[in-house]
């Protein structure tokens, strides 16, 4: 209970400390924030299928690409609504969830990624392909940024970036409600011991069908999100390029830990920031973090470090 | 009717490049368990360095040596050095080759620059053969001869040595395989350095119809993927009729419709997912 106490305490001062960022941080460093809170959730939504589900997937841009793509699609022809926006955003994430989950969970461990992998392709295929839709790899630009019917403007950067801050923290609010609920609790059961699991009555199968689509809908979300933030779609936030970039944030954070992926998301936003400004061969440099990050700290930073600190405890 | 016939080269020889990645990808992941995203970086290093082979000597054969030579010495530094101490970690397995995938590609591009580049063809084989009224481009030949020779060894291999029946045991059941003796780390690397040696003959043979070229190298790994899902993992002869179904398809979709040509090859996929997810000769 009072370690419980002292988390929300830290919960609470971190989102009062980040709410008032913006008096001090330069407008483009606040974008960079801005970046690492959408690419965080996108991270934890990953998380919750790869680290508590145990299932890892390879095709996850899917569900934050076909938001991003309803979103910008939908505010030229059919709405102006954020809200609305937002709702059929989240509802083709999660009918594009669902449909795949079917498929995908069939399958177990490698088959599992080789399959995320070729459907998460097939979508990047059609939006490359179906040119008079989503004009290939030109994108679609120019999309506002929301209209919520509340007294702010959100065409204002700071105001935008606490829209963007309240909704991440919302999620994140309630992926650790679903985390630590008996569902969740299934989940991680499901990914230890599925027999058991079997014999004591649960539905396996729905367990990760329901994280799965879970998974779909917050990784929704953060699409939703980027497309407001950036303004532009392109096969890009579709491909295996940012599911991989998605696994790579959760582990080198920390699978399977509530904040590891969002640390995994701030160091990767931030390098990448760094290095781009120094030097035209990013991707060499990623592929680097790829090879040493698999290699030498697979329990990731701060799944490392809180595994450590926990060694220490014990003794 | 010189359409069908022009269309019908062009998608046999594209279908013979795309078995050269799939023979190749199939069995990795038939008997390591490994989805070796690097290998499209294997097949761009072997067509850019066998480029620069063809422009400094002349000679298409040294270049095909050079290419395959050399993404083979770089499969076995990757194996060796690194995917055999992850034995069974798919996961970690992926991203390691997904980091190779970025530096090789990475790579290639500081060398020899972003721009796409053609090899010219080998001057024995730069015309076309007349036959009557049609006209039939001879290296598109060549290269349709070259990918049923390789089938037909690794047929052969697979089939009639005990080298291929180690492979064949090891897709079965690795752990069974290796209880009888069998030297399976040994086997890993030996298959592992096959596969890349055959994604780089597939990268200098494609050098003169596809080129040297990031976008194209994405593409067929792609493609080789689709291969691998229809054909089954693990199954030469799943990914070789696989082959020529997704070769022909694309080809013949792209001519006729080209705004779903992707959707052409992706939707049958989505169909062999649904109805078996090991693929048409795979293992269930």
């Amino acid at each position: 209970m009072r370690q419980r106490t002292r988390r929300t305490a830290m919960a609470l001062g971190g989102f009062l400390l980040l709410l008032l960022l913006p008096a001090v941080l330069p407008s483009f460093y606040l974008g960079l924030v801005t970046e690492v809170l959408i690419f965080g959730l996108f991270a934890m939504s990953l998380n919750l299928l790869l680290g508590y589900g145990g299932l890892p997937s390879l095709g996850h841009a899917a569900y934050f690409g076909v938001a991003g793509y309803t979103v910008a699609l939908l505010s030229f022809t059919v709405t102006q609504n954020g809200w609305l926006l937002i709702f059929l955003g989240l509802a083709m994430a999660g009918v594009t969830a669902a449909l795949f989950g079917l498929l995908a969970l069939r399958t177990r461990g490698d088959y599992f990624l080789m399959i995320t992998l070729a459907l998460g392709e097939v979508l990047w295929g059609l939006a490359f392909k179906l040119r008079s839709l989503t004009h290939a790899e030109d994108g679609i630009s120019g999309v506002a940024r929301p209209v919520l019917n509340l007294p702010w403007s959100f065409e204002d950067d700071v105001a935008f970036y606490v829209f963007v801050l309240v909704s991440v923290t919302l999620a994140t609010l309630l992926l650790i409600l679903i985390i630590e609920s008996p569902f969740g609790k299934a989940v991680v059961g499901v990914r230890e011991n599925e027999a058991r699991l079997q014999v004591l009555g649960y539905n396996v199968w729905l367990c990760r069908y329901l994280a799965f689509v879970l998974a779909g809908l917050f990784g929704g979300l953060a699409g939703i999100l980027f497309i407001f933030y950036n303004r532009f779609v392109s096969p890009a936030d579709l491909s295996v390029i940012l599911s991989a970039k998605a696994l790579l944030m959760v582990i080198l954070g920390g699978a399977g830990t509530l904040a590891g992926p969002m640390i995994g998301a701030a160091l990767l936003v931030f390098i990448e920031n760094e290095v781009s400004s120094l030097t035209e061969r990013w991707l060499l440099i990623l592929g680097l973090i790829y090879v040493v990050v698999v290699m030498f700290i697979p329990a990731g930073v701060y799944g490392g470090l809180k595994a450590k600190l926990q060694r220490r405890s014990a003794v | 009717m010189s359409f069908w016939y022009l269309q019908a080269i062009t998608g046999l020889s594209f279908a013979m490049l795309l078995f050269l990645l799939a023979a190749g990808l199939s069995l990795i992941f038939g008997l390591m368990r490994i989805i070796n995203l690097a290998h499209g970086a294997l097949y761009l290093v072997a067509s850019y360095l066998s480029l620069s082979v063809m422009r400094g000597t002349g000679s298409f054969l040294l270049a095909l040596l050079v290419g395959a030579a050399a993404v083979t010495l770089i499969g076995l530094f990757m194996e060796r050095r690194f995917l055999n101490r992850l034995y069974r970690m798919e996961l970690a397995q992926v991203l390691l080759t997904f980091g190779f995938l970025f530096i090789l590609s990475d790579l290639t591009q500081w060398v020899w620059g972003g721009e796409p580049q053609i090899m010219p063809k080998p001057a024995l084989f730069a015309g076309s053969l007349r036959l009557g009224e049609m006209m039939f481009p001879i290296y598109r030949l060549l290269v349709i001869a070259v990918g049923i020779v390789v089938a037909v060894l690794l047929g052969l291999i697979q089939q009639y040595t005990s080298l291929g029946a180690k492979v064949r045991a090891g897709v079965d059941d690795a752990e069974m395989t290796r209880g009888l003796g069998v030297d399976l780390p040994r086997l890993f690397t030996g298959v592992f350095a096959m596969g890349a040696m055959l994604a780089g003959v597939g990268g200098v043979m494609g050098g003169p119809i596809i080129g040297a070229n990031l976008d194209a190298a994405f593409e067929i790994l792609l493609f080789a993927f689709v291969v691998v899902i229809i054909g089954g993992m693990g199954s030469l002869k799943g990914a070789f009729l696989a082959s020529l179904f997704v070769g022909l398809i694309d080809t013949f979709g792209k001519a006729l419709f080209p705004e779903y040509s992707l959707f052409t090859i992706f939707a049958p996929m989505a169909i062999v997912l649904a109805i078996r997810p090991t693929g048409l000769f795979g293992r269930t």
